[in-house]
């Protein structure tokens, strides 16, 4: 089974949520940090890294001995990667998206690969539990590829949980589609792009009596479960800021976050994907589907 | 003209309870808010809408069925798998690149433009407001950042006032990226937690990558006072200069659930206190 946790607001509590399930769940657990913008799980988990990956994407490299500057490579280009100037080609490889369409277009076979650095990847253990993220390049603007490269390392035989990046566009799709069972704190946003994603979902309200009583009402008005509350508390608060987790400061904690994954795994397996259980979010502007 | 842009790396660390403040306490000026992902100043803003518009950026591939031969070029040339065995396009996955649509022998993909979002122009109490809703599982998040601070600058220059102040994303990415490129200074809202520091130092070397000079303020600064003198010392070390320290008070959260400033709500608590002195002397390094 594969669990997302998700937010639309960001500093909600994923990472914790994330960490702490990981941790109770004890030995055969896949813990995979899809924030590669700023990830975090590792400081919480510790592991000991066993292996580093650098992930390029290819970008073209132009052959200026074969090119005859036809511009039919920047006349295809969607992205404004490519520009002819008189003799020269210009290639702004951080808006390359990697098509390939330039390649493909070429009549002189004049396009070789070149390939832009986007981040790293890196394996390790802590506890049983078997950890992997990306970190994106300062600098890059392109998260979505390093996110999948994490994601394929998802194991059917093991409970795979992720810690998806906060919003709702693209990294944040990147991180959910095809889970099984997607959890969030607060933001109808998040709702609406797990709507979209027709993947089962359930709340976890983060500091719940900080707020006001609308996410309750909200969750309850779009019949979505409530699966677990953890209420502000200065102990956890400070615990958290050292990097130490709520489980091992309070093993109270571990109790509720096994009862927290024995609710996911009924409502994953009660509640197949198309159901029209939720009524149809309202989408601002997106036309797509 | 000004413009301020407050980011933070990790999310929930302030930045939108700071920009409210500094609205609050600024005068002259245009808020824009740039986390059009998950645009939260509104809520505090209560703005009303003057003026909407689409946001309308990229393609995505469509197949007309009736004039597919399923020969399947488009699926060997799809480098984003988003063309299924049955030559259904795959909005999600698909990339907006166009590659399909060119080489079809048949000519039946179509490339209709996305509406991917709404932008807006308001007024609130503070004066005008930039804002914009991202459509859910849209793409280009980056140019509609674009199109808001734009547009700001635009407002700024028409009204005449002399600062923007600008609410950014979370992350060090593309939203981010678009939002700090050409600002006047950035101010780094960290906390002092592990994850707080990790995250303000990859975001600061993002804006030594962009050549935007950035500025730190350290929020729940109390909740471990060891890592608020690291991010201190990093702060200096780095050549940023530190604003203060703003104590962790759940007021910040009680004036939120009134649609409240932390200044409209309670001006002489201490958190108030502290972001009054941070912006005092933001205000001077600005020369506002």
């Amino acid at each position: 089974m594969i669990i997302s946790i998700a937010s639309g607001k960001g500093g909600t509590g994923k990472t914790t949520v994330a960490t702490n399930l990981a941790r109770s769940m004890g030995s055969n657990v896949l813990l995979l940090d899809c924030d590669v913008e700023e990830p975090n799980v590792h400081l919480f988990i510790n592991p000991s890294f066993e292996e580093s990956e650098t992930v390029f994407l290819p970008v073209p490299e132009i052959n200026e001995d074969k090119c005859t500057y036809c511009k039919k490579c920047a006349d295809i280009c969607q992205f404004k990667a490519l520009a002819v100037v008189n003799e020269n080609v210009l290639v702004f490889e951080d808006l390359c998206h990697s098509c390939g369409g330039c390649r493909e277009v070429c009549p002189e076979g004049a396009i070789e690969d070149g390939r832009r650095e986007l981040g790293v990847i890196q394996k390790g253990h802590r506890n049983g539990i078997e950890f992997i993220h990306g970190k994106l390049r300062v600098g890059e603007a392109m998260s979505s590829p390093l996110i999948k490269k994490v994601r394929s390392f998802e194991n059917p035989d093991k409970l795979t949980i992720i810690d998806a990046p906060p919003g709702t566009s693209c990294p944040v799709i990147a991180s959910m589609k095809d889970t099984d069972f997607v959890r969030l704190h607060d933001l109808k946003l998040a709702v609406g792009a797990a709507q979209i994603l027709n993947i089962p979902l359930g709340l976890v309200i983060n500091r719940s009596d900080l707020g006001d009583d609308n996410v309750r009402k909200y969750a309850h008005q779009k019949g979505l479960p409530i699966l677990m509350e953890i209420p502000f508390d200065r102990q956890i608060a400070e615990a958290y800021s050292r990097g130490e987790m709520l489980v091992e400061v309070i093993p109270e904690w571990k109790g509720k976050f096994l009862r927290l994954y024995d609710q996911i795994k009924h409502l994953a397996k009660h509640e197949t994907p198309n159901t029209k259980r939720y009524p149809d979010h309202e989408r601002v502007g997106c036309h797509k589907r | 003209m000004k413009e301020l842009v407050v980011i933070s790396g990790k999310g929930g660390t302030g930045k939108t309870s700071l920009i409210a403040a500094f609205a609050s306490l600024a005068e002259n000026k245009v808020l824009c808010d740039a986390d059009v992902d998950a645009a939260d100043l509104h809520l505090l803003m209560d703005p009303h809408i003057t003026k909407r518009a689409d946001f309308k950026s990229g393609h995505t591939a469509n197949i007309d069925k009736n004039k597919c031969t399923e020969c399947g070029l488009c699926l060997d040339l799809c480098k984003f798998s988003a063309i299924s065995n049955d030559f259904e396009v795959n909005h999600i996955d698909c990339e907006g690149c166009g590659v399909c649509v060119y080489f079809c022998p048949e000519k039946a993909i179509g490339f209709p433009e996305n509406t991917c979002g709404q932008w807006f122009h308001a007024e609130t109490r503070f004066g005008p407001m930039v804002h914009a809703r991202l459509g859910i599982a849209e793409e280009n998040s980056g140019k509609l950042v674009t199109l808001v601070r734009q547009e700001s600058k635009k407002l700024a220059d028409e009204m005449n006032l002399d600062l923007i102040l600008t609410d950014g994303p979370p992350g060090v990415g593309c939203p981010v990226i678009a939002s700090i490129g050409g600002a006047s200074a950035v101010l780094i809202a960290t906390e002092p937690t592990l994850s707080g520091i990790h995250d303000m130092e990859r975001v600061a070397q993002l804006a030594n990558h962009f050549n935007v000079p950035a500025m730190v303020c350290v929020n729940k600064s109390d909740l471990n006072l060891d890592l608020t003198r690291d991010i201190e010392n990093f702060a200096k070390d780095e050549g940023m200069s530190c604003l203060g320290r703003i104590p962790f008070d759940p007021i910040f959260t009680r004036a939120m659930v009134q649609g409240k400033t932390i200044i409209e709500y309670n001006s002489e608590s201490k958190a108030g206190q502290a972001v009054r002195e941070i912006w005092n002397t933001l205000s001077n390094k600005l020369d506002l």
